[in-house]
């Protein structure tokens, strides 16, 4: 139980090297309180890792719980269209209080997006497929709340404090084989 | 964790009739025909992000697709489960194991009787009512869906694969 499915891929939303030695999959939701605790945290390990992790997000959002997560993870989607993922994905965690449509769209004009182009994929429903599939996937990977981390395909339900987390990530990255001796023996 | 303790896969599922609301009941043997999920938890009005049977409201299309009808048990009364699940906009029913309290759990093997609580513990029952699948969580650890969905699948896959 708990192992990620499917493992990261080039469609995955990635930070950090390809061939880093710990990957850190968070599924999160943007209007979560429980996400926005740990947004900075992510931020701080990525700091302390730096090339050493690679970040992996996916949505997860709780629907009936959070009125405006799964708009706020579609235009996260929209904005990865035009190449500018992580951009609106800290916007959105940095104004969790802020999730109209109207704030999303004033977002997308911030990031220097083509605004009304956001608008239209959000009116279309043009990235609802992509999210709902990151559910999906969670749920078949034991996502059981919001956020769920995996450390290197496993579900990590240790604490998060910046502490832990990068003690875990440190851990799992030592028990690693370096990934070009992983996948095709030299 | 308890393992063993549990009713474990290929036994009969004990029937039972709980009521859901001040007026209504819900009897497991009435739901034949499609596979159920039972899911004891210890309370109502856990934390919230990381709630199980918000999660499970949030999934149930996903549990749909496999025809299967959830339903959540803990040893809370009808008042409590309908404030609870007005708050938490949760659309199945929650049954009250509350007089005799804890009786159902008590058959399944998931009752803890020192904490006058329930495991937190999942069944995936057949449409003939057998259990197919059990598991019992650490209590402070929520399940998540995974395992159901697991059993629900090889459940509806076709006969001659296995």
């Amino acid at each position: 139980m708990s192992h990620l499915t499917p493992r990261v891929s080039e469609s995955d939303h990635r930070a950090g090297p390809d061939d880093a030695r710990v990957t850190l999959v968070e599924y999160g939701d943007y209007e979560c309180p429980h996400c926005g605790r740990a947004y900075p945290i992510v931020h701080e390990v990525q700091r302390r890792m730096d090339r050493r992790l690679l970040f992996v997000f996916r949505n997860f959002p709780l629907s009936e719980m959070h009125p405006h997560a799964e708009r706020a993870a579609q235009a996260a989607e929209a904005a990865a269209a035009q190449g500018k993922f992580w951009e609106m994905h800290d916007w959105l965690y940095e104004h969790q209080a802020t999730l109209e449509d109207s704030d999303l769209f004033r977002a997308a004009k911030q990031l220097g997006l083509d605004a009304d182009r956001v608008e239209q994929e959000l009116a279309a429903g043009t990235h609802l497929n992509r999210v709902r599939q990151d559910v999906r996937s969670g749920l078949r990977s034991g996502v059981n709340g919001t956020p769920t981390f995996f450390i290197s395909g496993v579900r990590y339900d240790g604490p998060w404090d910046p502490d832990t987390l990068h003690q875990a990530l440190e851990t799992a990255g030592e028990r690693a084989v370096p990934p070009g001796t992983r996948e095709r023996p030299r | 964790m308890r393992a063993g303790t549990a009713l474990p896969a290929g036994t009969a599922a004990p029937d039972f009739t709980l009521p859901t609301t001040p007026d209504q009941k819900v009897t497991l043997s009435e739901l034949r025909g499609r596979p159920v999920i039972l899911a004891f938890y210890p309370a109502d009005w856990s934390p919230v992000c990381g709630d199980q049977m918000a999660l499970y409201n949030e999934v149930r299309g996903e549990f749909a697709r496999f025809g299967a009808q959830l339903l959540g048990l803990s040893v809370d009364g009808v008042w409590c489960h309908a404030a609870f699940a007005l708050d938490r906009k949760l659309h199945f029913p929650l049954l009250a194991d509350f007089e005799p309290k804890g009786e159902v759990a008590r058959r399944y093997g998931v009752y803890r009787a020192a904490d006058g609580i329930c495991e937190r513990a999942l069944f995936v029952l057949d449409a003939d009512g057998m259990i197919r699948w059990s598991y019992v969580s650490p209590v402070g650890v929520n399940p998540g869906a995974d395992g159901i969905l697991d059993a629900l699948e090889k459940l509806s896959a076709p006969k001659e694969k296995r």
